[in-house]
C-alpha cells in the first residue's frame, strides 16, 4: 500500500496568497467571535459549584429548572450531561444576605433536596466547587503555560535553525490555537483545564510539523544548489506530506477513539486535539512555510558556515550511514 | 552493518524485564480486606496491637492472606487481607468485638477495605500498583487554605497579654499596648521607659525586633516579628492542622486517605470512598477544645462502672479506666502557647508547656494551695472529654512548668501534640472541593481504558496493513512503550487519573510517530534506489534528527504543564513527559533492535515495508 504517488513537487507555494488570505480570514473571524462570544470558561477558572445529577429515567430538565430557580441562586445553568438521564447544575459563586460566601455543601445539599431524590431517584455523582481565589490562579497559571511555551518553543527553533524560521513556526501554530479557541468561543463549548491541557499539547506537537518541513528544506538547500526558495520549499512539502498525513492520521485515530468512547469527560479534552491536530496539518504544511518563503528565507541564512560535504557526494558513497 | 553489540540487547532485555515487573501489580486486581485505625486521639495503634490482632484472628481459626502495618505521619494502621468476602466480614465482626473492650465507646474502628493482590515477592521489591486518582475511584477532595493571619493575629494577641506582665514585672510604666497585623506597638510617656523597655523585651520576646520610633512627647516602642519568627509561626499553623486533620479523618475510617501539604498555606484532603461531603467537612472543620482541671485527690482514677464520687465528672482515662475531676476549670486549651517534649532534670522524657500571662496568673494560684494534689488534662472532642494525662503537682508554678513521668520521648512527642492540637493553630476555609461518585468513578475508568484500547487497535491495524513487518515491529514497540510508561508510573507511584489515562492514550498517538517518520525514511531511500541494509541504517539515522526535534517541542509544552499545572493537569503532563522519555526508547532504541535482530545478519534483497511506489518517469 502507498496513499501517495506524487509524480512531480506539487507547486504548494503558488497559491501560497491565496492559502494564506484564507488563513487570515479564519483567524480573524475565530479573533472576532473570542472577542464577541467570549469563552464559555468553566467553574475551575471562574470559581462556583457544578453538580452532576443522575436519573433512573429521563430527566425532567423543566421541572428540575423551575424547583432550582425557587431556591434563589443566580445563574443557574441545567443542561443534560452525555445523556437524557443525566444533568449537569452549574451554579455560580453565591453569596448570602450578608455577603458571605455559601459553601458548596449547603449549596449541592440545598439543591439534592429540592430534587427529592427519595421520589424522583435523582443520585448526585459528582460536586466541584472551585472558590474565587483559585479560579483566577488557574487562569493565571495557564496564561503563564502558554506563554512559557512560546518562549520555549521560539529559543528552541531560533536554536535549531535561525529566527525566520522560528517566527514563522510560532506564528503558524499559535494560528492554530487561536483558531482552536476561536471554535470554543464559537460554539460555546466548555473550556476548562482538561481542553487548556489539550491546546498546549496540540501546540507542541503541531510545531513539530513545522519542524520536520523546515528539516527538509534545510537538507533541500544544501542538495539542490539550482532550485530558488519556492522550488525548494515545494519539494520539502511534498517529500514530507505522506509522513504529515500519515503520523497525524494515527494520531487522530487515538485521540478519535478519545472523542467517542470516552465519555462525556473526555470529550472536550478529545475536540480540542481534533481540531488543532487538523489544523495543525494545514498550518504547517500551507502556512509555516510560506510565511518563511515571505520573511526571505535564503539558501545563505540556512547554509552559510556549514562545513558539512555536499549530501549529494555522500549519498553516492556506497558505504553512507555505515556504522561500524 | 545493522546489528546491535551485545550490550544493547541485554540493555533492551533488562528494560523489558523491569518494566515488565513493576507494571505487573497493576493487572492483579483488589482483594477484601479489613483495616483497623484507632478511634481515640489517646489510643495509638503499633505493632502490639498488631500482634493482638494476629492472636484473635489465629484463635478463632481465621486465615488471612497478609497482615500489613503502616505508619503514616502519626497515625498506625493495620490491614489485614482475606482470600473472600465471608472470611473478610466475619474477620471484621470478630475483631470489632474482641478488640475493643467497650462496645459502647470503642477504641479501634475496624473498616472493610480492599487491598491490592500483588503477591509479596512483589512488593518485596517495592513494585506496587498505581494508586487510583478519586476521579476513578470515586470520593471527596478539599483543598483548604489555612488563614495565616488569624494565625499570627492569635499569636500577637497572646505576646501582647505577656509584655503587658513581664512590663508590669519590671515596673515600667507606658501608656497602653496596640496589636497590629504583625506588630506590636506600645506607647510610653517618656523616652527613657522606652529605651529601659527595649532591653528587657530584647531579652524576653527575642522573636520580635524592638525599635524605638520617637514621636514628639510619646515615644513608640515596635516590635515586628522577625521573618524567621513569621515562617515559623506559618510552618507551624498548617503542621499543627495537619496532624489535627490527620486525626480527625482517621475517625471517618477512610481507606488511604491523603492529607498534605501544598505551597505554603494549603492543605490538600483526599477521602477516597467518602460520599457523604457535608459529613466529611463537619469532622474536618470540628474543632476540639482542651481544658486543665484537678483531680479527685482521694481517687484519681476508677475503673469502668465503678461508682465515681459525688460532685465529680468522671471521663475516660486510657482503654478501660476514668478519671475522676472536679468541676471547675484552671485553664482551657486557648491559654497554651507552646507544648513540646523534651526532658526533665533527671533526663527522662517530659512535655514543657508554656501558657499566657492569664493562664499563668491562675496556674500560680492553683498550683500553690494543690502542692501534692493530682490534677489533669482533658480534651473534648464531638463533647467526649477524653483524659490525656493525670499528673501531680510537684511544686508552685506559673506560665511555664513540665508534665514528667513520660514513658518514652514517642509517649511524650504523642502528649505535647495532643496539647497543641486542643488548641487549633488557625482556622481554616474550603476553597476547593471535588466529590465524585463511585460509579462515576467505575464508568470513567472503563471509559479511558476502553478508549486507549480501541485507539491502540486502529493504530495496529493501521501500521501492520500499511507498513507490514516494519508495522509490526512499531506495534510492538508501541506496546513496549505502554508496558514502560505503566512500570515508570507504578515505581514513581504517581496517582493515575482519567486526565493520565487520556495522556497515556495521547502519548501513545503521538509516539507512533516516530515509527512512521522512521519507516517512511526507509521507504524514501529504497525508492531513490539504496541497498534494503543501507536503506535501514540511513533511514533510523536520518529520521533520529528529525524525531529528537519534535520531541524536544512536545517535552516543552509538557514541562510547562508540568511547572504551571495543578490538580487534573499536573497528573496530565506527569504521563504525558514520561510518555515522550520512553517513547524515544522504545521507538528508535527498541525496534531498531528488533529490525537488526531480524534482518541484521543475512543478505537482504527486500525489505518488509509494504508497497514502494517508484515515479515511473523522472
Amino acid at each position: 500500500m502507498e496513499f501517495f504517488r506524487i509524480k512531480k513537487d506539487i507547486p504548494f507555494m503558488r497559491h501560497a496568497l491565496v492559502l494564506n488570505a484564507i488563513s487570515l480570514i479564519t483567524f480573524l473571524a475565530a479573533v472576532f467571535f473570542l472577542w464577541h462570544n467570549g469563552l464559555h470558561l468553566s467553574i475551575e477558572f471562574t470559581g462556583g459549584t457544578v453538580m452532576e445529577v443522575s436519573y433512573p429515567q429521563a430527566a425532567p430538565l423543566d421541572s428540575i429548572r423551575a424547583k432550582v430557580e425557587k431556591l434563589g441562586y443566580a445563574d443557574t445553568q441545567i443542561q443534560n450531561f452525555g445523556s437524557s438521564r443525566d444533568i449537569m447544575i452549574r451554579l455560580p459563586l453565591q453569596k448570602d444576605a450578608e455577603g458571605k460566601l455559601i459553601s458548596s455543601a449547603d449549596q449541592s445539599a440545598a439543591v439534592m433536596q429540592v430534587l427529592e431524590p427519595a421520589n424522583s431517584g435523582a443520585k448526585l455523582q459528582r460536586v466541584e466547587f472551585v472558590g474565587p481565589q483559585v479560579g483566577q490562579e488557574l487562569a493565571m497559571d495557564g496564561l503563564k503555560a502558554l506563554i512559557f511555551v512560546i518562549i520555549g518553543i521560539v529559543i528552541y527553533l531560533s536554536f535549531r535553525f535561525e529566527w525566520k524560521f522560528a517566527v514563522a513556526g510560532i506564528i503558524a501554530n499559535l494560528h492554530d490555537i487561536v483558531i482552536i479557541l476561536g471554535f470554543f468561543a464559537f460554539f460555546q463549548w466548555e473550556f476548562s483545564l482538561s481542553v487548556l491541557a489539550a491546546v498546549l499539547a496540540v501546540l507542541g506537537y503541531s510545531v513539530n510539523e513545522s519542524v520536520v518541513i523546515f528539516d527538509r528544506i534545510r537538507e533541500n538547500f544544501r542538495k539542490y544548489r539550482k532550485m530558488n526558495t519556492r522550488e525548494i520549499i515545494d519539494n520539502a512539502i511534498t517529500s514530507t506530506i505522506s509522513r504529515t498525513v500519515i503520523t497525524h492520521g494515527s494520531t487522530e485515530m487515538m485521540v478519535l477513539a478519545m472523542l467517542v468512547f470516552g465519555g462525556p469527560t473526555l470529550f472536550y479534552f478529545a475536540l480540542a486535539l481534533t481540531i488543532g491536530i487538523l489544523f495543525g496539518i494545514y498550518s504547517s504544511v500551507f502556512v509555516a512555510a510560506a510565511l518563511a518563503m515571505w520573511l526571505g528565507v535564503t539558501r545563505e541564512d540556512l547554509v552559510k558556515g556549514d562545513k558539512k560535504p555536499d549530501d549529494n557526494t555522500r549519498n553516492d558513497d556506497p558505504n553512507f550511514g555505515a556504522r561500524v | 552493518m545493522n546489528r546491535y553489540p551485545l550490550w544493547k540487547y541485554v540493555v533492551i532485555a533488562v528494560a523489558l524485564l523491569i518494566g515488565g515487573l513493576y507494571s505487573l501489580p497493576n493487572f492483579y486486581g483488589e482483594a477484601p480486606a479489613v483495616q483497623i485505625s484507632s478511634a481515640k486521639p489517646t489510643i495509638k495503634v503499633d505493632l502490639a496491637t498488631q500482634a493482638r490482632v494476629e492472636k484473635i484472628l489465629s484463635e478463632a481459626d481465621i486465615s488471612n492472606t497478609g497482615i500489613f502495618f503502616e505508619n503514616a505521619p502519626n497515625v498506625g494502621t493495620i490491614k489485614i487481607r482475606f482470600s473472600n468476602t465471608d472470611i473478610q466480614l466475619r474477620a471484621r465482626d470478630l475483631l470489632q468485638q474482641k478488640i475493643n473492650l467497650d462496645q459502647n465507646d470503642p477504641s479501634f474502628t475496624v473498616a472493610l477495605n480492599l487491598l491490592s493482590n500483588t503477591p509479596s515477592w512483589l512488593s518485596a521489591i517495592n513494585a506496587l500498583p498505581m494508586p487510583l486518582g478519586l476521579d476513578l475511584r470515586g470520593g471527596v477532595y478539599f483543598l483548604l487554605q489555612v488563614d495565616m493571619k488569624g494565625a499570627v493575629q492569635k499569636k500577637v494577641t497572646s505576646l501582647a497579654t505577656d509584655i503587658r506582665t513581664q512590663l508590669r514585672d519590671k515596673n515600667i510604666r507606658h501608656q497602653g499596648i496596640e496589636r497590629g497585623a504583625d506588630s506590636i506597638t506600645i506607647n510610653f510617656g517618656s523616652t527613657t521607659d522606652a529605651d529601659s523597655a527595649r532591653t528587657v523585651l530584647l531579652s524576653v520576646q527575642p522573636e520580635l525586633v524592638w525599635q524605638v520610633k520617637p514621636t514628639g512627647l510619646s515615644p513608640k516602642l515596635v516590635g515586628e516579628f522577625k521573618p524567621t519568627a513569621l515562617k515559623e509561626i506559618q510552618d507551624n499553623a498548617v503542621k499543627q492542622n495537619i496532624i489535627t486533620l490527620n486525626k480527625r479523618v482517621n475517625e471517618l475510617a477512610v481507606k488511604e486517605p491523603v492529607i498534605q501539604q501544598q505551597g505554603a498555606e494549603r492543605i490538600v484532603v483526599q477521602l477516597p470512598g467518602v460520599q457523604d461531603t457535608a459529613r466529611a467537612k463537619d469532622i474536618i472543620g470540628r474543632t476540639a477544645t482542651l481544658e486543665s482541671r484537678l483531680a479527685d485527690p482521694s481517687v484519681s482514677s476508677i475503673g469502668i462502672g465503678e461508682t465515681p464520687p459525688p460532685g465529680m465528672d468522671t471521663f475516660r482515662f486510657g482503654e478501660n479506666r476514668l478519671g475522676v475531676f472536679k468541676k471547675s476549670v484552671i485553664f482551657s486549651g486557648d491559654r497554651i502557647t507552646d507544648a513540646s517534649a523534651g526532658f526533665d532534670q533527671n533526663q527522662r522524657p517530659a512535655v514543657n508547656i508554656s501558657l499566657d500571662a492569664a493562664g499563668g496568673r491562675v496556674m500560680q494560684e492553683v498550683t500553690r494551695e494543690n502542692i501534692g494534689k493530682p490534677m489533669g488534662m482533658i480534651l473534648f472532642e464531638k463533647g467526649k472529654g477524653e483524659v490525656l494525662t493525670i499528673a501531680t503537682i510537684q511544686g508552685e508554678f506559673g506560665s511555664k512548668f513540665q508534665i514528667t513521668g513520660q514513658p518514652t520521648t514517642a509517649s511524650a512527642n504523642d502528649l505535647a501534640l495532643l496539647l497543641r492540637a486542643g488548641s487549633l493553630a488557625a482556622p481554616m476555609e474550603i476553597i476547593e472541593e471535588r466529590t465524585i461518585g463511585p460509579s462515576l468513578g467505575a464508568e470513567n475508568i472503563e471509559k479511558g481504558f476502553k478508549s486507549l484500547l480501541i485507539g491502540f487497535s486502529a493504530i495496529a491495524i493501521f501500521m501492520m496493513a500499511y507498513y507490514l513487518l516494519f508495522g509490526t515491529f512499531s506495534v510492538i514497540a508501541l506496546a513496549v512503550n505502554l508496558l514502560l510508561l505503566i512500570s515508570v508510573l507504578s515505581m514513581l507511584q504517581a496517582t493515575l487519573t482519567l486526565p493520565g489515562i487520556a495522556a497515556m492514550a495521547l502519548a501513545l498517538g503521538m509516539a507512533i510517530d516516530s515509527n512512521v517518520l522512521i519507516n517512511e525514511r526507509i521507504r524514501e531511500e529504497l525508492r531513490s534506489g539504496a541497498a534494503p541494509q543501507t536503506a535501514i541504517a540511513v533511514g533510523f539515522d536520518k529520521a533520529w534528527a528529525t524525531i529528537l526535534d519534535s520531541n524536544v517541542t512536545t517535552l516543552i509544552a509538557g514541562l510547562a504543564l508540568l511547572a504551571f499545572g495543578s490538580g487534573p493537569i499536573k497528573g496530565f503532563a506527569v504521563v504525558h513527559c514520561l510518555g515522550i522519555l520512553t517513547s524515544m526508547f522504545s521507538a528508535v532504541f527498541f525496534s531498531r533492535g528488533l529490525v537488526n535482530l531480524w534482518y541484521g545478519r543475512q543478505k537482504v534483497q527486500k525489505l518488509a515495508i509494504g508497497q514502494v511506489w517508484r515515479p515511473q518517469e523522472k
